[in-house]
């Protein structure tokens, strides 16, 4: 779906699905469909390469709110997913051991919980967002991307030079996070528990995309000084979309952390940064389920190429010149068409 | 006299020792269009920048219905009505023009942190931007991305736009650039209807167009206003004559 369709004029409600939304439902089953049945056949390493392309498709959902919306290129998304990462790292680490994490003005010990460290993570990395945005949003172009780059740097050489939770070795997390109701150790389950929040975001990208504040992010993309002219700034409407970018991204992160049971600075390295850029310009930017897309072809290609070459990404180079000199649109582009208009 | 709507007080802006604007004063009144003329470098882009408040004034002062716009970015002085144009016509190329007006109508509505309801299912919204589209002669076209409209057309959909702003003042930097002989008569009767819902500040090449329409012309050189009159007097007016018109004449 591409950016302008996603606010078109709802027509054909009649409940046939253009081919947009076939080639987003056959993503999302396929998605499901593969984590099942490697689990049915008791391929476990399979139903966790499923669950790494749900979050990192995630992580690169809340990138395309701000890049494939709002047409900011962040080249420093790592440093939310990193921070989200951290954040579950830390507090199950105080609470596996423990620590106190600080006894002022309260006792916290830490926790193993999913949903308090989810929203731990996210906060965090809506604030850092917050303050990465409000300096960086002040330069345009590829201003933008080196600032959003020097940003994600100095909190990866900060993540690296703090002894008290890893350093350069990493923390790992022993026992995976705990979800009320679920036996997150089990592969399946957890692969559901991403799935779930991977849907429940596309839905919320979705709904921000067809509302007033999507609309006027999208003008910000196309055009910011005709938003100005019609009375809208386009500062505060980038500002609020890097922020809920920053906040998902992490959530990403989170999820990430405790599906390796381990988090290090290579999480907010910008070798990361890059790959969430490739799997929009894989998936087709801008269009909702691009980072699923891009995501899944990413690990798929690492899997299976990977295993026949050390220099995998070679290949995957060559592929990736290729769509972006001959399919702009990338996979769904591809599948979808183009622009349908209207 | 009506008061003036806009209301410009000793505008001046250099740039290093370019006097881009010289102690520019011109007013607008209700239900008029008021031309701005002179040749190319003259100033007439940067003055109309400093109206809408996209470069601020080394000096003097906007006043909007007899309230200071000093300190106003261009944003809010759309939100208080003044509705832009721009030489190079300036829309959201991907969306539909029923989506940019529907932007416009939405900036001025002044709500654009709403994150839950679908923008283009809000029955008021549509209202104004289809009566705007209708206004500005774009029916029919709701649905095609403004990249794909012809020049006029587009012109058009700027027009509905600014419409969409529940205007004060039309601000329209050169409106008819570009348009072939028939579009610019078309376009000049939109306008000419136009000035009863709000006046009009035209700046234009087109002389035809400009004094066919225009209650009032303010001829600016080198950044300086020369001479403001209705048409008759601009045409016969011998500084006019000699710096400006005596081209053609």
């Amino acid at each position: 779906m591409s950016a302008a369709e996603v606010t078109a004029v709802p027509e054909g409600r009649g409940g046939r699905m253009n081919r947009a939304q076939i080639v987003n439902a056959a993503l999302a089953l396929g998605l499901l469909g593969f984590g099942l049945v490697a689990w049915a056949m008791g391929e476990t390493f399979l139903v966790t390469l499923a669950t790494k392309v749900a979050i990192l498709a995630i992580a690169g959902a809340g990138l395309n709110l701000v890049l494939g919306f709002g047409g900011l290129v962040s080249f420093g998304h790592a440093a939310y997913f990193g921070l989200g990462g951290y954040s579950a790292g830390i507090l199950a680490h105080h609470a596996l051991n423990y620590t106190p994490m600080f006894e002022w003005p309260f006792l916290f010990e830490g926790t193993t919980s999913m949903p308090v460290i989810w929203i731990t993570a996210m906060v965090i990395g809506a604030l850092a967002a917050a303050l990465i945005g409000a300096l960086s949003l002040r330069t345009t172009g590829v201003y933008f991307i080196m600032i959003t780059l020097a940003f994600g740097q100095m909190i990866f050489y900060f993540a690296i030079s703090w002894p008290a939770y890893g350093g350069e070795d990493g923390l790992p997390i022993y026992v995976r996070n705990g979800f009320p109701g679920l036996n997150t150790l089990d592969p399946v389950q957890f692969f559901g528990l991403t799935c779930a929040v991977l849907f429940a975001v596309l839905g919320l990208i979705a709904m921000l995309a067809h509302s007033r504040f999507g609309l006027a992010l999208q003008a910000a993309r196309q055009n910011r000084q005709r938003l100005m002219a019609v009375g809208i700034r386009p500062g505060g409407v980038l500002l609020v979309a890097f922020v809920i970018s920053g906040a998902i991204t992490a959530l990403a992160g989170a999820l990430y952390a405790d599906l390796n049971r381990f988090v290090s600075p290579s999480m907010l390295s910008w070798h990361l940064s890059g790959e969430l850029l490739v799997f929009l310009i894989l998936g087709g930017t801008g269009r909702l389920f691009a980072p699923l897309a891009g995501a899944g072809l990413y690990i798929t290609l690492e899997h299976l190429l990977g295993g026949v070459s050390d220099h995998w990404q070679f290949f995957f180079g060559l592929l990736l010149l290729g769509v972006v000199l001959f399919a702009r649109g990338g996979v769904i582009g591809f599948l979808a068409g183009g622009k349908r208009h209207g | 006299m009506a008061d003036p709507i806009l209301d410009i007080r000793g505008l001046s802006k250099s740039f290093g020792a370019l006097k881009a604007t010289d102690d520019v004063s011109l007013d607008l009144r209700p239900g008029e269009i008021h031309a701005l003329i002179g040749p190319n470098g003259a100033g007439k882009s940067t003055l109309i920048k400093q109206i809408s408040g996209e470069i601020a004034p080394d000096a003097g002062e906007v006043v909007l219905r007899g309230r200071s716009l000093a300190g106003i970015d261009a944003a809010g002085r759309a939100r208080m009505g003044m509705a832009r144009s721009f030489q190079v016509s300036s829309v959201a190329p991907e969306f539909t023009v029923l989506q940019n007006v529907v932007l416009a109508a939405q900036g001025a509505s002044g709500a654009t942190f709403r994150f839950f309801r679908p923008v283009m299912r809000d029955a008021g919204l549509l209202q104004t931007a289809r009566d705007c589209i209708a206004q500005a002669g774009l029916s029919g076209r709701e649905a095609v991305p403004a990249a794909e409209l012809a020049h006029g057309e587009r012109r058009k959909l700027e027009i509905a736009m600014a419409l969409a702003l529940k205007p004060a003042l039309f601000l329209l930097d050169e409106p008819m650039a570009g348009m072939g002989t028939e579009g610019a008569t078309a376009l000049g009767d939109l306008l000419d209807a136009l000035r009863h819902r709000a006046p009009i500040l035209l700046v234009e090449h087109d002389m035809d167009a400009v004094f066919r329409l225009s209650d009032r012309v303010s001829v600016l050189v080198y950044g300086r206003v020369i001479a403001t009159g209705t048409p008759d007097e601009i045409r016969t007016d011998r500084e006019v004559q000699r710096v400006y018109l005596g081209e053609e004449a």
